[in-house]
């Protein structure tokens, strides 16, 4: 592929072309904000099974792919999201019934791992969980790791500073390289060949994407690439590790996009409260997923008066004043 | 003078945030009790977020540390690499106060969030650990929220996802990790602090109304209650920051 090219496409296809069943993926964003809800809904309607997900602690997009059943094993650090739902409720769920397997980390440590694999070196030391069960149990099986080669035969390993305890650290935990299959990102403003400007918490986003082999940025508006190289100092990814650019306003809705506009706390605890039972949790996917053709169906059965309400106020970048209860 | 447990939860941990301090601090009671801090005894102290966001506006309260609500007017928006480094670099790490909860606590401060019963198909699941396994590693002191029931101080926790003192005075050092660790720990019943020597857990102060035999009662392990005084009620200017300041909508409280 000719990496200056325009990479412009629907959702629909992006996610055809580079998310397959079984494909090792990680999402942007963090909780309630900017997470790439609409290319998440896709992923659901188009019925992808078995992935394998990469979460520090992707809230909202996660829960909702473990619940539409996309998800077969997931590495993940934290499964909550905020006052809705402090632990994740399909993600409690599915890991309760063993319906999905999982391996536990700690923030940083998958913040190094997916840095790791951007940078293209095989682990980091860290001085994180020395002691802890995160070192000592394992969620995936000695056999399990063997079979695919795309985990490796670790969880992590703990080593003595080979520096002779340099820097005051006699001990280290050393956390594998993540390379996703495929990563998605929803970022505010990108250019047509993929170059991306995140305003507000970058979170973990740009070592995901680099870290990855497709990226597919979702983001609220396609500006020129003039506009973005006017300050290019404010762009964290280049469009060299980007495979497709789909513009979709409010594709972080239900979560936030700082600026444009905050999470909606009505779509965040009707989901939580349908997630507690199989049955409510249907209709609402039938409803918000399954029931309509792409984000701006889902954004229709909301309504622009919620939208309105959950709109940023250009002082602050979020919904000032707006009910959270 | 009328307060609820969950505000004078909020209030016993602010006053232990000193001026000066950096404060990691988590989402709920947490953020309410680093807030609070910055208008009563700690006014040049700084709040950070593991998101990557250090010394923000604040002028509503988030309700996750990825609310925009962290982003404005910040000092530096960062990622989760930056604010883990926070606690790290030796210069600032040694500054870094951590506010912290759990489901459940062992004597020695080791906490588990992650699940109850087998690792892999638990009675309960958790959110896991997030940042607070990485927090708990590296910085020199940490606060830790709870409540205060028989199941939650268990002699044992289901799963170490977050070290305290491992086990007990040396533990830290022999698995390689930074000094530091708890300092204390506070409840719906009553504040508890790490003897020096043994590090095990002590009832420091006991709530007005609360006996130190409730709180015994309400622990798997037991506690040394020798030392224990009845904790300061809240003052009329301490409800009135909570209530008015930090959280006028109640979101969290």
């Amino acid at each position: 592929m000719d990496v200056r090219a325009d990479k412009v496409m629907s959702l629909s296809e992006a996610v055809k072309t580079y998310v397959k069943d079984g494909s090792h993926i990680s999402i942007g964003g963090f909780t309630v904000n900017r997470n790439p809800m609409a290319a998440v809904y896709e992923m659901i309607r188009q019925g992808i099974k078995n992935l394998h997900v990469y979460a520090h602690s992707n809230g909202t997009g996660v829960d909702e792919l473990v619940g539409g059943g996309c998800v077969g094993e997931i590495e993940i650090a934290y499964g909550g999201n905020g006052r809705a739902a402090p632990t994740c409720i399909r993600f409690k769920q599915a890991i309760q019934k063993g319906t999905i397997v999982h391996e536990d980390y700690s923030n940083y440590q998958m913040s190094l791992r997916f840095h790791a694999g951007a940078m293209g070196v095989p682990f980091l030391p860290t001085r994180s969980s020395l002691g802890t069960d995160i070192v000592n149990r394992w969620g995936f099986s000695k056999e399990m790791r063997k079979k695919n080669p795309k985990i490796p035969n670790s969880k992590l390993i703990e080593m003595e500073n080979p520096f002779d305890g340099w820097a005051n650290c006699r001990k280290v935990v050393l956390v594998p390289a993540i390379t996703p299959d495929v990563t998605i990102i929803h970022v505010q403003k990108a250019d047509q060949q993929g170059t991306c400007r995140i305003q507000g918490l970058q979170f973990c986003d740009a070592d995901q994407a680099k870290a990855a082999r497709n990226v597919i940025v979702t983001c609220e508006q396609i500006v020129d690439s003039a506009e973005l190289r006017t300050d290019p100092e404010y762009n964290q990814i280049p469009f060299i590790h980007v495979s497709a650019v789909v513009p979709v306003p409010f594709g972080a809705y239900p979560s936030s996009c700082y600026k444009h506009y905050d999470y909606d706390p009505t779509q965040l605890s009707d989901f939580a409260k349908a997630a507690k039972d199989d049955g409510a949790f249907k209709a609402y996917l039938d409803k918000f997923v399954y029931g309509v053709k792409d984000h701006q169906g889902l954004l229709d059965l909301v309504g622009k008066d919620r939208l309105a309400k959950i709109k940023a106020d250009p002082r602050t970048g979020y919904a000032t004043g707006l009910d959270r209860k | 003078m009328d307060y609820t447990l969950r505000e004078l939860m909020a209030i016993i941990a602010a006053r232990e945030i000193k001026n000066g301090d950096i404060v990691f601090c988590g989402t709920g009671i947490s953020m309410v009790a680093a807030m609070a801090a910055k208008h009563m005894n700690a006014p040049e102290s700084i709040i950070f977020f593991e998101t990557g966001a250090i010394d923000s506006a604040l002028e509503e309260i988030p309700m996750a540390v990825a609310d925009p609500r962290v982003m404005y007017c910040a000092a530096s928006n960062g990622g989760l690499l930056d604010a883990f480094a926070t606690m790290q670099n030796p210069i600032t790490g040694e500054r870094v106060i951590g506010i912290l909860g759990a489901a459940q606590i062992d004597k020695f401060g080791n906490m588990n969030s992650t699940s109850i019963g087998d690792y892999y198909r638990p009675k309960t699941r958790f959110s896991g650990s997030g940042g607070a396994c990485d927090v708990a590693s590296f910085v020199p002191r940490y606060i830790i929220f709870m409540q205060h029931e028989k199941r939650k101080f268990p002699k044992k926790v289901d799963y170490l996802t977050s070290p305290g003192y491992l086990d007990g005075n040396g533990g830290r050092e022999r698995a390689g990790l930074m000094s530091g660790g708890p300092s204390a720990v506070v409840t719906n019943l009553a504040m508890m602090r790490f003897d020096e020597k043994t590090k095990e857990m002590y009832l420091a102060h006991y709530y007005p109304g609360i006996s130190p035999q409730k709180i015994l009662d309400n622990m798997e392990f037991s506690v040394d209650i020798s030392k224990a005084t009845e904790a300061a009620p809240p003052t009329a200017s301490e409800l009135k920051i909570l209530r008015e300041v930090v959280d006028p909508q109640r979101i969290i409280l």
